[in-house]
């Protein structure tokens, strides 16, 4: 094969896979899977990682479409194993608690889209009412302890490490922020 | 309770001087049953009638490479006295879903023949085959002396299969459960081992899913004073792999569970305790999310270690650097690819005993990952493992030169597998093929069986591989090639091939039939997504009568394509059991 090694990479047309016969065109049939550049050192200057990055603008390709059974790795390998960037899918979970209960619980923060909708789960899953005996407060990043509702969801969400229902007169005149 | 059974005694025999045998059948049996390996028993049985019949009686294990190339009777007639049994089913690109379900490779009409002729039948070792769970229950039962049952990339059962096993299999020793499809009910199977079982050597549950119950397993191992092997699931927790360590020390391979549990100073210490009184350890694996805060733990175990699986630890290369100095006798090392090539250097200066290494991606499909490994990982492992002779090593990129300088550092490569994990992609300083690159491999090792190429590939690379590669048995092609000349190469060399996978290659029917002298002493040939037409594949079937030809159809592709195509030599001709999409020509 004379492949044409042109500046910009390889000469896609020539090694791009197709289910059909080669030299035929046959719309229909949707390309699989599509080559795209090889990554090429990044150039040091400024300007040269701009165009660089404008070129792979333009000409950037679909994003690859997952060939099947590529690369090939057993299924048990990829269904058991999940690299650390599990947050996205599953779910983020945190504990509980609540004075004077023999347990703590565990809540996935991602099933709810606001403060509203987890409050009233957690009067539910405790059989509570929040509001002047029961308030629910939260340790955050740092460690410190929060009364839950003060900042937006979405902060709430990412920096909250447990939960805990605090009850009695500790809660009392407390309220929560939402 | 254990009738062997003796055939006749052929009196003419010895009355006829000019066949006198040089010593009596049964002392020529007993010689022959010294020969385990069972490639050496098919040569032995081929010197002449006298010895096919010794070895026809004295033989107790048999393996069969692919299932449709021999029917359980034809087995059952020529060899009355088996006891161990090897079976392969699919073809392997059924491991990456290249294969629909259903294909076949049902072992239940093996079992049925083996019930009848084989009463004291005591291993059944399987590889990609369908088992049912009315399969295991008839095993079970019709098998009283049952000792050793592996799953290996199997499919089709469900634990409720595992608890017939565990409820009746009085005599188990090995119950060896591997990276199989496998419906996961609940992890009651191990408490239907009964508290008067006591004979179990092997236990692998590491692939299942659920809890068992751990009382009932610290029990059994508790009573198996023989248990040599132990490798548990990722339920199992740091504390509770210390109380199994305790309970058999004597184990000499154990599989961890989860390494991910917060514990305190004393517990930290009596896990170290616990693997240091293993003093038969040498294989170790499972590691599931180990950290290296509790990796320290394993130390005391590390300097006997000759096999490391780390393959589901995403472990970082300084985490890697600190632990390989503890394990100077590593022979085969299994690591992710979140090592990078750091981690690798530490292999390369760690471990002067290597022989093994495989380099799993922690993320295969991540398209715009910058980690994992290079070619300077694989350099460095190869510069300071001379004894390396087993690669597999998926990477994002890897250039000619590199592979060079591998192959002169360690030219006793028996397996070769590399995996660029970009289709099609070339020497990424140069922006050649990688044809050098595999041209190195075959012309430098001289010992090479077993090769899987990838990158950016001509016909030359082919061209290589025919010429050089005297000793190749299995070649694994994706992606490469220019034109039928490719595959025609090595169909013209590569005398010792009897596995090749293909696919995704622009290989079409004259390659096919460029190999038509070959086929028969090959185990299979398996094309996808390669240029075939139903023609070629049906003028193949034409001339070679005693290979099966088989296309799988694909529903999208059109009558004349021959999407899948699986050949393979057999003496019983086409298999009964073909599902509707599968055509046997």
């Amino acid at each position: 094969m004379e492949s044409v090694i042109t500046h910009e990479g390889l000469n896609l047309k020539e090694t791009e896979l197709r289910l059909g016969l080669p030299g035929s065109d046959k719309p229909e049939k949707e390309t699989i899977y599509s080559l795209r550049n090889n990554k090429r050192a990044v150039p040091d200057s400024v300007e040269d990682r701009e165009s660089v990055s404008d070129a792979k603008h333009e000409t950037a390709p679909p994003p690859k479409a997952q060939v099947v059974g590529w690369p090939p790795i057993r299924s048990y390998r990829k269904n058991c194993f999940q690299p650390k960037k599990a947050d996205s899918e599953t779910g983020n979970y945190v504990k509980v608690s609540m004075d004077g209960a023999p347990y703590l619980r565990k809540v996935d923060l991602k099933v709810y889209k606001c403060y509203a909708e987890l409050l009233e789960a957690l009067e539910n899953m405790f059989k509570l009412t929040i509001g002047s005996e029961f308030a629910p407060t939260y340790e955050d990043k740092d460690g410190d302890w929060m009364l839950v509702g003060d900042v937006p969801w979405d902060m709430f969400m990412s920096s909250c490490k447990r939960l805990r229902i605090m009850k009695g007169s500790e809660a009392k005149g407390l309220g929560h922020g939402v | 309770m254990d009738p062997v059974r003796k055939r006749t005694k052929d009196l003419s025999k010895s009355v006829d001087s000019a066949h006198l045998a040089p010593f009596p059948d049964e002392v020529l049996e007993k010689v022959l049953s010294l020969v385990k390996s069972h490639k050496d028993r098919s040569s032995v049985s081929l010197v002449c009638k006298d010895w096919y019949n010794a070895d026809r009686w004295s033989r107790s294990k048999i393996f069969i490479g692919n299932c449709y190339s021999v029917s359980p009777e034809i087995v059952a007639r020529r060899f009355p006295n088996i006891r161990s049994v090897t079976l392969k089913g699919k073809p392997r690109f059924s491991d990456f879903n290249l294969v629909p379900q259903n294909w076949g490779a049902d072992i239940h009409s093996w079992l049925v023949v083996f019930a009848q002729v084989y009463p004291f039948l005591e291993e059944l070792r399987l590889k990609r085959m369908v088992v049912s769970d009315e399969s295991l229950e008839f095993l079970a039962n019709s098998f009283p002396g049952f000792k050793v049952l592996s799953l290996l990339s199997c499919d089709g059962f469900s634990t409720d299969g595992l608890k017939a096993i565990a409820t009746h299999c009085k005599n188990l020793t090995e119950l060896d459960i591997q990276e199989n499809g496998i419906d996961d009910l609940g992890g009651g199977w191990l408490s239907c081992f009964p508290e008067t079982f006591v004979s179990l050597e092997v236990l692998n549950f590491a692939s299942l899913n659920s809890d068992v119950t751990f009382d009932a397993l610290e029990r059994l191992v508790s009573r198996c004073k023989a248990l040599r092997v132990l490798k548990v699931n990722k339920h199992i927790s740091l504390e509770q792999i210390q109380k199994l360590l305790l309970r058999a020390p004597q184990l000499m391979e154990v599989g961890t569970g989860s390494f991910q549990q917060e514990l305190v100073p004393r517990q930290f210490a009596e896990l170290e305790t616990a693997f240091g009184s293993c003093k038969n350890l040498h294989t170790l694996s499972g590691l599931w999310e180990a950290s290296s805060v509790y990796l320290p733990v394993i130390y005391p175990a590390c300097a006997n270690l000759t096999y490391l699986n780390l393959s589901y630890a995403t472990l970082q290369s300084d985490e890697l650097s600190k632990l390989l100095p503890n394990c100077s006798n590593l022979r085969r090392l299994w690591v992710l690819d979140t090592v990078e090539d750091k981690g690798l250097e530490a292999v390369g200066s760690s471990c002067p005993l290597l022989e093994e290494l495989r380099v799993f991606p922690a993320d295969p499909f991540d398209q715009d990952m910058v980690h994992g490994v290079t070619e300077s990982g694989f350099v460095a492992v190869s510069s300071g493992c001379r004894k390396l002779h087993y690669v597999l090593y998926f990477c994002r990129q890897m250039t000619n030169a590199a592979v060079a300088t591998i192959v002169k550092n360690c030219p006793d490569f028996t397996h070769f597998r590399l995996c660029i994990m970009n289709p099609g992609q070339a020497d990424y300083l140069t922006n050649d093929p990688m044809d050098e690159a595999f041209g190195a491999v075959v012309k430098t090792c001289t010992k090479l069986q077993r090769l899987a190429v990838s990158g950016l590939l001509t016909d030359k690379t082919f061209e290589y591989i025919g010429k050089y590669a005297k000793n190749l048995e299995t070649l694994s092609v994706a992606f490469a090639g220019s034109s039928d000349r490719g595959m025609q190469s090595v169909m013209e060399g590569c005398p010792k091939l009897r596995k090749l996978e293909i696919r995704d290659c622009p290989f079409g029917n004259e390659a096919l039939l460029s190999g038509l002298d070959k086929y028969e002493s090959m185990r299979s040939l398996w094309m996808s997504a390669c240029n075939l037409t139903m023609n070629g594949c049906r003028q193949l079937a034409k001339n070679m009568p005693r290979l099966n030809v088989e296309v799988i159809k694909d529903e999208e592709s059109d009558d004349s394509e021959a999407d899948k195509v699986y050949v393979y030599r057999s003496v019983v001709g086409p298999r009964r059991d073909a599902p509707p999409f599968v055509l046997t020509l």
